[in-house]
């Protein structure tokens, strides 16, 4: 199977009032396309600033990124926006639905950013998988923690994305919630058979992937298979 | 292989971006509308000014000839020559002439007398436009008899009605009307100088016509045909250059009214756009603080891959949006002031204003209005394109500050040219605009400097052992996201403006004042014939009063200048095309000169060496005051030839002297030493100290009725008039000011509005935590009162700098500023601040922290 995303070589530093700061130490490994991978560690061990890398956020210091075949690293800002529009479903672990837009037109803004039109049924299609039909009209404001996450997931896939990073997507969530999130996130993954990676701290969350990467003090220290029964 | 080449040519969806503007401005609108209602007034104001100039300019061109009332009015200094009044006899079609001067007039009923401009007048002018009276037939009347019209405000002030009796030098004339209006001459001239018209044919008998008193000849012609006009100019012009005549047609008229108001209209324009720069920093501040608070949004939808222009073109669209419906507003409103600007500046303008909506006005306040909201946008604006996505997964990412944006110096670059451009287009020299601007730029950086200086100063010095709520309070004051800078800033230049502008009238008014020092003299009579001379005096010690100086006065015209008549110069001036012959000046008119041994207090020797006696048989050596001699073009060394009433007198200028002219004594252009007009026909001058107003008035009245040929000027009267002048300027002033204070409220009120979030969050932090409202309440009443403490201090501070170099360079007067105001000034800011502050955060004492969080989530 193909790889949808080569890391090789990869380094972070930051240059900080003159000292030098690495984030990321030399990291490389690879994605197969449709798998499921979480990235585990520590705060502090370089998850999110390898999430960032990964999705095309951020460029690396040093080494290679390689998302669908696309060469990040020598993409200009604006190049790597329109990967991720292409490419790329995001879920945060603060929701980052827009405040100003209610539920469906947070949904339907990535399509609309592609151009596409009639959209509206596909996003109230996601919307109902999602069990929020009838919270379209409704703003962030007014949803609860959970259903804004499941709102933030309707908007992940509606794009229907080769990938999807998800940055400690229960971290605000209480266990319950929780529960009930990720079982849509892993079954509109496999619906759509999208490739997820998922950084948390949660390692029952890390436990439901295929595979597990762990990170420590910007190094990978391990990097497991997860068979599951 | 990777694909390097990724297409990201994406054609820009202009409907998206405008329904996404539209979307995320949702839950701002309000918000956005603060922000933009500060240039409203701005905008209101300027489109008040252009529309108050278009329908003045279109009114002075259709009311031009009710402006001179003729076609033609030709005017000298001097009586012509016989030959000279042949011709003028012979122009036009419909002739009439008039006779004014300065002199007493003292009303019988009332005893009392004061100074006025007497207009003796023959024939039927005004042949276009009326004398307005009341009633309205003694414009016609009073020709008929010995009556006069009397100005409304004199006949006001002495309590007089008509039918009452008036005596202006000897004779004794009915009043046959009140004066409302005489042609092209404003409400204001007249409180200057009250005018009485009399019937020409009892001028002599007043016996005011006298050898020596300044009686200025107007002839007012009608022409049937307009081009008649230019033709009889043009065949007359080299007489009526040599003679000393000026002349002014319709087209003059209408081109030195214009000139005028251009003037009044750069002030109002200026103080409009000063208003308007006050809201733009208040609208470059707000916005700023917006985009931070769009710092989430904007990164998420980059995260999704909205790109860096789209993103730019979101927040561009918003503010354009919300900044030409501001502009509308500010159209609006000022279309409506418009109405009021007549009523304000009424006792200025000298034609009826009919005040018209100037839809170029209001596209003129559109486009500004528009161009400001955006070019004081686009520093913030700006810094979107540099908003990373990084920030949706990361709150502590903030890249905003961390790139240097080569775009944003050059959008700086361009306020300050738009700024010095707009100038420019109002003051029409590019010294004056750039001597504003740059006022106004020194103005904004020393505020910017002061509040970063406090900033530093608080955080060093701020002790630990100081009581909590206070060290809070003055810790919001330099934590981040504080506002000292911008309401320092914006605070601080409505201050400066506002106490200049009531500092530099103190100055004003000071300057007289100060003169009622007893030593000085505080009454001037003058036109006092030889023959007066010794009994004026005696009356003057009657009346217990000190004669503190006589200073005779001899008239007398130039003939020639370094051996060159009026004649000559137009000749040579001619060839060389040069345009403006300003020596020719100099030939016209009478000159009244002294002699004197010494030079006076008010005279300062500036160059040459003062000559006080002249031997006889050796040249005179006469001095100039300097700006006199400059402007006849004429320096120390150079000849003049006078003609002193016939008898030619050769001269040298031996030195120049500057002049204080803002004395109540008299000063002189030309001051001849002792030996030499001794002899020539002459009238005198007498200064002395009147103690009370009620001596001033018994004595006016003695004056008056012994010697009705004498003039009299005293600082009471001087005083009144100034204090009327000053309050009818004030008026404009502080009307034009008006929008500045009110803009600086607004921008107060935006700002602390566009900062609320962020100490709302900490306000309901700390109620979490268990602070009281009473704590909360005066940790944001001190952080507001310290604000308006620094802001109004520093714009004091600044303005007393302001007025004190007005009242040094410029009026060259004392400055000793009213305290008391500058404390009234230093109290009421502050309050005002610390009220507005404490009122925008009101919700988070009223309601449960919880609602609040929720709402600013």
């Amino acid at each position: 199977m193909e790889n949808i995303l080569n890391i090789r070589n990869v380094s972070k530093i930051y240059q900080n009032a003159g000292h030098q700061l690495t984030v990321l130490d030399n990291i490389s490994f690879s994605i197969q396309t449709g798998s499921t991978v979480s990235i585990t560690g520590p705060s502090g061990s370089g998850k999110t600033t390898l999430l960032g890398l990964c999705a095309g956020l951020d460029r690396s210091s040093s080494g290679s990124v390689e998302l669908n075949q696309v060469a990040l690293d020598q993409l200009t800002e604006d190049q790597r926006a329109a990967v991720r529009n292409k490419y790329v479903g995001f879920i945060f672990q603060n929701f980052q639905l827009l405040p100003t837009l209610t539920a469906l037109e947070n949904v339907m803004v990535p399509l609309e950013l592609r151009g596409e039109k009639n959209i509206k049924s596909h996003a109230m299609d996601l919307l109902d998988k999602v069990g929020l039909a009838d919270r379209s009209g409704h703003y962030p404001v007014q949803l609860s923690g959970g259903e804004q996450q499941r709102v933030s997931l309707a908007r992940a896939f509606s794009n229907k994305p080769a990938i999807l990073f998800a940055d400690e997507p229960t971290g605000n969530l209480d266990a319950e919630t929780s529960d009930k999130v990720i079982k849509l996130m892993f079954d509109l993954n496999r619906e759509a058979g999208t490739t997820l990676v998922i950084v948390t701290h949660d390692l029952d969350l890390a436990g439901k992937t295929n595979r597990m990467i762990k990170l420590k003090g910007g190094v990978i220290i391990s990097d497991l298979e997860l068979s599951h029964a | 292989m990777p694909d390097h080449k990724f297409d990201i040519k994406r054609p820009v969806n202009y409907a998206w971006l405008l329904k996404m503007a539209w979307r995320d401005s949702r839950k701002n609108r309000s918000r956005l509308f603060l922000f933009i209602s500060s240039i409203v007034l701005g905008i209101a104001a300027l489109v008040a000014v252009y529309s108050f100039r278009d329908n003045l300019q279109r009114d002075i061109d259709n009311q031009a000839k009710e402006l001179t009332g003729a076609d033609l009015v030709i005017d000298s200094r001097r009586a012509p020559k016989e030959t000279v009044a042949a011709l003028l006899d012979t122009l036009g079609q419909q002739r009439a002439r008039e006779r004014n001067f300065v002199s007493m007039v003292y009303f019988i009923k009332g005893a009392g007398s004061r100074l006025i401009q007497v207009r003796a007048l023959e024939g039927n002018y005004p042949f276009y436009g009326t004398i307005e009276t009341s009633p309205v037939t003694a414009a016609q009347t009073f020709k008929q008899g010995r009556n006069a019209l009397v100005d409304k405000t004199l006949m006001l002030q002495f309590n007089a009605a008509v039918g009452d009796s008036i005596k202006i030098g000897s004779v004794h004339f009915a009043i046959a009307g009140n004066l409302e209006s005489v042609p092209g001459q404003s409400g204001i001239a007249s409180t200057v100088t009250p005018v009485v018209y009399i019937p020409l044919r009892y001028l002599e008998q007043t016996g005011l016509n006298q050898v020596g008193s300044r009686i200025q000849y107007r002839y007012f012609y009608k022409y049937d045909r307009l081009a008649a006009v230019e033709r009889d100019l043009k065949r007359h012009q080299r007489l009526f250059n040599k003679e000393g005549l000026d002349h002014e047609t319709v087209a003059t008229k209408k081109a030195s009214t214009g000139r005028a108001f251009g003037n009044l209209n750069k002030f109002l324009a200026l103080s409009g756009f000063i208003a308007l720069l006050l809201g733009c920093v208040g609208v470059g501040s707000a916005i700023h603080v917006y985009i931070k608070e769009k710092l989430g949004t904007i990164a998420t939808l980059r995260c999704l891959g909205l790109n860096a222009g789209e993103a730019f073109l979101i927040y561009l669209i918003q503010i354009a949006v919300i900044g030409f419906i501001g502009a509308i507003a500010g159209a609006v409103l000022g279309t409506l002031v418009q109405f009021v600007l007549p009523l304000v500046l009424q006792d200025f303008i000298p034609i009826d204003i009919s005040m018209q909506i100037s839809w170029m006005a209001i596209a003129q306040g559109l486009a500004i209005g528009l161009i400001i909201s955006i070019l004081f946008a686009l520093p913030s604006l700006l810094s979107v394109r540099n908003i990373s996505p990084l920030n949706a997964i990361r709150a502590s990412f903030d890249s905003v500050v961390a790139k240097r944006d080569p775009l944003k110096w050059m959008v700086y670059g361009v306020i300050v040219l738009f700024v010095y451009g707009f100038t420019y287009l109002q003051m029409n020299g590019w010294i004056e605009a750039l001597v504003f601007m740059m006022g106004i730029l020194i103005a904004f950086l020393l505020l910017a400097g002061l509040s970063k200086l406090l900033m530093l100063i608080l955080k060093k010095s701020i002790p630990d052992t100081m009581n909590y709520l206070w060290r809070q309070g003055f810790a919001n004051l330099y934590r981040p996201n504080n506002q000292t800078l911008m309401l320092t800033v914006s605070i601080g230049l409505s201050t400066v403006f506002i106490v200049t502008l009531y500092l530099v009238q103190g100055v004003l008014l000071n300057k007289v004042s100060l003169s009622s020092d007893s030593s000085q003299s505080n009454m001037v009579l003058f036109d006092i014939q030889t023959s007066q001379k010794e009994a004026l005096a005696g009356l003057t010690r009657q009346y217990k009063l000190p004669v503190l100086g006589q200073v005779p006065i001899v008239t007398m015209r130039i003939e020639e200048i370094n051996g060159k008549t009026a004649e000559e110069l137009d000749r040579a001036d001619s060839l060389q095309q040069k345009g403006g012959n300003s020596a020719l000046r100099a030939f016209r008119g009478e000159i009244r000169a002294t002699y004197q041994a010494d030079l006076r207090g008010t005279e300062e020797l500036v160059e040459g060496k003062w000559t006080g006696s002249t031997p006889a048989g050796r040249a005179v050596k006469i001095s100039l005051e300097k700006g006199y001699a400059e402007r006849i073009n004429v320096k120390v060394g150079d000849k003049i030839v006078f003609n002193v009433q016939g008898l030619l007198l050769p001269t040298e200028i031996g030195s120049l002297r500057m002049v204080d002219w803002n004395t109540v004594q008299p000063n002189f252009r030309v001051v001849f030493p002792t030996g030499v007009l001794e002899q020539a026909p002459q009238f005198y001058v007498l200064m002395t100290h009147v103690p009370t107003e009620k001596v001033s008035a018994d004595f006016q009245v003695a004056v008056v009725k012994s010697f009705p040929n004498v003039s009299i000027i005293n600082l009471g009267m001087i005083l009144q008039i100034l204090n009327d002048l000053l309050t009818k300027i004030n008026f404009v002033i502080r009307f034009m000011a008006g929008f500045s204070m009110a803009t600086g409220w607004i921008v107060l009120l935006s700002a602390v509005m566009s900062s609320k979030g962020q100490r709302m969050r900490e306000s309901v932090l700390l109620r979490t935590l268990g602070a009281n409202r009473k704590q909360i309440l005066t940790i944001t009443a001190l952080e507001y009162l310290f604000l308006g403490v620094l802001a109004s201090a520093a714009g004091i501070i600044l303005a007393l700098a302001a007025s004190w170099a007005v009242a040094a360079f410029s009026l060259n007067a004392t400055f000793a500023p009213d305290i008391l105001p500058l404390i009234v000034f230093f109290i009421v800011i502050p309050l005002l601040v610390m009220i507005t502050g404490i009122y925008s955060s009101r919700s988070v004492l009223n309601h449960p922290p919880l609602e609040i969080l929720r709402k600013e989530a």
